[in-house]
Order: C-alpha cells, then sequence, then structure tokens
C-alpha cells in the first residue's frame, strides 16, 4: 500500500494531516462507545481531546493502533488505511506511533533498561549493541531519571513510572505520539512535569500527538488545539482560547467543575 | 378437594414448564458457551503452533522460562518424588512380606514410579505450580496493558509470552519427571531401610532388573504431552482473561482445574495406546 501524504486547508492555509478518522463508530455488547466520531491531526502539532471518563476516549487511540477493531468508518494514518492492513503492515504502521498507557504499562518482569531495550531491538533491527547504551542513556538523561537504569517498575512511583513509559515510547523515534491520560493519579507537582516532558517530546522529536484527558490543567499546558468528546460524538473543536471563552453549557460545565 | 387439587396440578405444571423452558434457554446459552470457548482454544493453539515454526524465534526467552520453571518447581518436585517412593514402600511391603516376595519390591515400585505414579503425579504437581502461574501472570499483564503494549511496540506477544512458555512447558517437564523417577526411587530405598537393611547398588539392581525400555518410552513420550497440555492451558487462561483484577485469579483457578482434568485425560489415552502397542 503506497503512502500519500494528505493536505487539508485550515484558514486558507494548508497544513499536512498525519492522521484521520472519518465517521467512526464502535459499540461494545450493543452500547454505543462512539458514533460518527471525526478527527484530523496536523503534522507537529499537540491535539488535545477531552471529555469526561466512559465517553470513548480510550476506544477511540486504540482504533487509532488497531487494538480494537471499529464497527464502521475509516481511521488513515500517513494516508493509509488501518484497517484494511495486513498483520505486517500494521507492524510497520505501529514502529512510527508511539502510545503512553494510562498506568505506564512497563513490563513489570524487566528492568528499566529491558523495558527500554525490548522495543528498540525490535524496531530498529540490526542495531549496535554500543548504539543501545547510548540511547537508553540518553533517553533516560532527557526524562530526568538516569539512575534508574537497573531498577524493577515495583520500586518507581507512579511519577517516575509515567516518565519511564514515555521513554520507552520515544527511544524508536515515533512520528506520532497517542497519550491515554498522561496524569491521572499523579500529584498536581508531577503532573506539571509530565505536561512540560510532553511539550519537550514535541519540541525534541517534532511529533505530532493525540493527548487524551480529563485534566484540564494538563490540557491547557500542552494542547495547541482541543477536541471535547461526549457520549462518543466530537461535541465542539477549537482552540483553547476558544473553549475558554466559550459559552456552551457542557465546555462551561467541564471548565468550571474541573478549575 | 378435587376443584382444589386441579388448579394446584395446573399451576404447578405451568410452573414447571417456564422453569424448563428457562432451563433450557440456560443450558442452550452454556451449550453455545462452551462451543465458542472450544472453538477458540482450537483456534489459539493453531496460532501458538504457526507462530512456534515462524522465523524471529524468542531463544533467550524460552531459556529464561525453561530456567524459571525447572528452578520453581526442582524442590516440590524432589519432596513429592521421595514421599511418593516411600509411601508406596511402606504400604507395598507389608503385602509381600506375607507372600514372601520382599526381594520384589524395588522392580514393583520402580515400575509404578517410571510407568504411572512418576509422570502423573508430577504432571499434577507442574499443573498447580506452573500452569496457575501462568494463567496469574498473563492475567495480570492483560490487565495492567502489558499485552497490549507489547502489541503497540511491533513485538508479537503470541511468540514472546505464549509460544516460549508452552515449548519451555512441554520440554521441562520429562525432564522433572525423571528427576521424580529417581527420587522416588531414591525415597523407596530409604523407606526399605527402616524395616531392613538393603544396600543402594542392590536396591537400583534389583529394580532395574525387572524395569525394560517398553515400561520407560511410552511413559516418557506422554509427559511430553502433559506438559504441552499444562503450558497451553495456563497461557490461553492468562492470554483471554478478562479486564478486571478479578479475572486473573479465576484465569489461575481455571488453568490449574482444566489443566489437572486434561492431564488425567490425556493419561488414558495414552494408557490405552500402550496397551494396545504391547498386546
Amino acid at each position: 500500500m503506497s503512502e500519500s501524504k494528505a493536505v487539508k486547508s485550515v484558514d486558507g492555509k494548508e497544513r499536512e494531516t498525519v492522521l484521520e478518522i472519518i465517521n467512526l463508530n464502535k459499540s461494545f455488547k450493543g452500547k454505543e462507545v462512539l458514533k460518527d466520531t471525526n478527527l484530523t491531526l496536523f503534522k507537529g502539532e499537540n491535539l488535545v481531546v477531552l471529555g469526561k471518563s466512559g465517553t470513548g476516549k480510550s476506544v477511540l487511540i486504540k482504533c487509532i493502533v488497531g487494538l480494537l477493531r471499529p464497527d464502521k468508518g475509516s481511521v488513515k494514518v500517513f494516508g493509509r488505511e488501518i484497517s484494511q492492513m495486513k498483520k505486517n503492515e500494521l507492524t510497520e504502521i505501529r514502529q512510527r506511533i508511539g502510545f503512553l498507557f494510562q498506568n505506564g504499562a512497563l513490563y513489570d518482569s524487566m528492568t528499566v533498561k529491558q523495558n527500554l531495550v525490548f522495543p528498540l531491538v525490535r524496531i530498529k533491527k540490526g542495531i549496535k549493541k554500543e548504539e543501545v547504551e547510548e540511547r537508553v542513556k540518553a533517553v533516560l538523561e532527557s526524562i530526568g531519571l538516569p539512575e534508574v537504569m537497573n531498577k524493577m517498575p515495583s520500586e518507581l512511583s507512579g511519577g517516575m513510572r509515567k516518565r519511564v513509559s514515555l521513554a520507552r515510547t520515544i527511544i524508536v523515534d515515533p512520528e506520532i505520539m497517542l497519550y491515554d491520560e498522561p496524569t491521572t493519579g499523579l500529584d498536581p507537582v508531577t503532573s506539571d512535569e509530565i505536561s512540560e516532558l510532553i511539550n519537550e517530546v514535541q519540541e525534541k522529536y517534532h511529533t505530532s500527538s493525540i493527548i487524551i484527558t480529563h485534566d484540564l490543567r494538563c490540557a491547557m499546558k500542552t494542547g495547541d488545539r482541543m477536541i471535547m468528546l461526549h457520549e462518543g460524538v466530537v461535541h465542539s473543536e477549537g482552540s483553547l482560547e476558544e473553549f475558554k471563552e466559550s459559552e456552551d453549557p457542557l465546555i462551561k460545565s467541564f471548565f468550571t467543575e474541573t478549575s | 378437594m378435587a376443584d382444589k387439587t386441579i388448579p394446584r396440578i395446573r399451576k404447578a405444571t405451568a410452573s414447571s414448564i417456564s422453569k424448563l423452558s428457562d432451563k433450557t434457554i440456560h443450558t442452550k446459552e452454556e451449550a453455545g458457551s462452551f462451543l465458542i470457548d472450544v472453538a477458540n482454544a482450537t483456534l489459539f493453539v493453531m496460532l501458538v503452533i504457526r507462530e512456534a515454526f515462524s522465523r524471529n524465534f524468542e531463544f533467550r526467552e524460552f531459556f529464561r522460562q525453561c530456567f524459571r520453571i525447572g528452578n520453581k518447581t526442582l524442590a516440590l518436585v524432589s519432596v513429592t518424588g521421595i514421599i511418593m517412593g516411600a509411601v508406596l514402600t511402606i504400604q507395598s511391603r507389608p503385602v509381600l512380606a506375607e507372600f514372601g516376595a520382599v526381594s520384589m519390591l524395588p522392580g514393583m515400585i520402580a515400575i509404578s514410579l517410571i510407568r504411572e505414579m512418576g509422570p502423573v503425579i508430577t504432571a499434577l504437581i507442574f499443573a498447580g505450580k506452573i500452569g496457575s502461574g501462568m494463567g496469574a501472570e498473563l492475567g495480570s499483564m492483560k490487565v495492567t496493558e502489558q499485552i497490549d503494549a507489547m502489541e503497540v511496540s511491533s513485538a508479537n506477544p503470541i511468540r514472546y509470552l505464549v509460544v516460549t512458555r508452552v515449548l519451555a512447558s512441554t520440554f521441562m517437564l520429562p525432564m522433572l519427571v525423571l528427576y521424580a523417577d529417581a527420587m522416588g526411587l531414591l525415597g523407596s530405598w530409604l523407606a526399605a531401610n527402616i524395616k531392613g537393611n538393603v544396600s543402594l547398588t542392590l536396591f537400583m539392581a534389583q529394580a532395574f532388573d525387572v524395569v525394560g525400555f517398553i515400561d520407560f518410552i511410552p511413559a516418557f513420550i506422554k509427559t511430553f504431552f502433559f506438559g504441552a497440555v499444562v503450558g497451553f492451558v495456563g497461557t490461553y487462561k492468562g492470554y483471554n482473561s478478562g479486564r478486571g483484577t478479578e479475572s486473573v485469579g479465576t484465569a489461575a483457578n481455571s488453568a490449574v482445574v482444566l489443566a489437572s482434568l486434561l492431564v488425567l485425560v490425556v493419561d488414558i489415552i495414552a494408557v490405552q495406546i500402550t496397551d494396545m502397542l504391547e498386546r
């Protein structure tokens, strides 16, 4: 399948899209979670998907990486349709996407270093041992945790686990980052640190990101553009300023309740 | 009196029918879910076999699993083996003494251990220890999204987690059975020395005098199947567990129950085949 550069016109400017979701539907045991959801991610932007718990935010990003199969609709990553991909094509596309899981999902039988090496040697096949060592050191330094290399995940705090998990995704140079509730369960200070790290990743690795969250503080710190998901439908879309000034009762209530 | 009885019978009949229909629907649903489970398990086994022969076999993880399995069960198998041999000896000796056939004791114990007791008891212990461990480990990996994380980082979780565990279990159980047989004979010799005075050399010579390849080979071959059964059941139950923490316990528990049951089923089939071959 060939890769085509998709371009969309926004406010008269042409912008390259890296990911496009069109009329996505997903239901579980008859309960509709996503209903004709549409979303576009432009190259180099941080797109925040806001919404209450249970509105289908996590389901949305799991459909992007093919962990869940949509019932209907289209998910195009780098212009290629995910649902029509063969297994090896899906593996190839996944190598260009980083996924930060809600609870980190670190492999608890491996040390931090082994966690980092695991995807690296599988994605960058034939990588030299010295380069692996260098990358592990560099990525741990970039997240501010060079001393945890030989520790087990169970020895780390919640914030540290999130950072290491982020390191595991960025070590393979992804082009798209998907963050599933990156600040859930963390104290405000650590949450801010993670939000800053998300911005650093965007600047340093020039990634395009989707940040799924219900943490308004994180959304305001990281988002270039926002989408409000409500009961599986994209309720509204706009910039942070537009959201702040919105008179829409749902957005208003979200901003008042969470601020 | 009769007037009162008729409605009662009618009532009872109506409620019986409704109970019967509920039961029928429930049984139908259960049968349906059982068949779906069997189909899923078959597909899982086929997928694992296909992945086992694919390129990029995870040798490192396979050897790590072999070491873990052996290391985890060695002490347990040692104790079980010694007790198994000792109990058989203590219980058989008086009967043999009555017929003046105590000299046949080592041979009888060796045949019982090698042909049946060693493989089956070790496999059941193995199912309890390793099968439940696999179910719980993979189940908790599923709950904490570690399997999903593996999948999105371009690793193949079936190849990395399942194939390695199934093969390690298939190859390690026969080794453990051989070891358990040896421990059993040692336990038997120790027990024989409680009431008598037999040298280890004489005991072993008498034991192996009656054991032939026909006793050893079929029993050894069936242990590979026992190992595969424990591996497949443990990983299937763990890999397909639910998303809640409760499902981890369910996966571990059902892995032990099903693996133990299937070990006995495989054993009866193996015994029948051996019996046919011996005729």
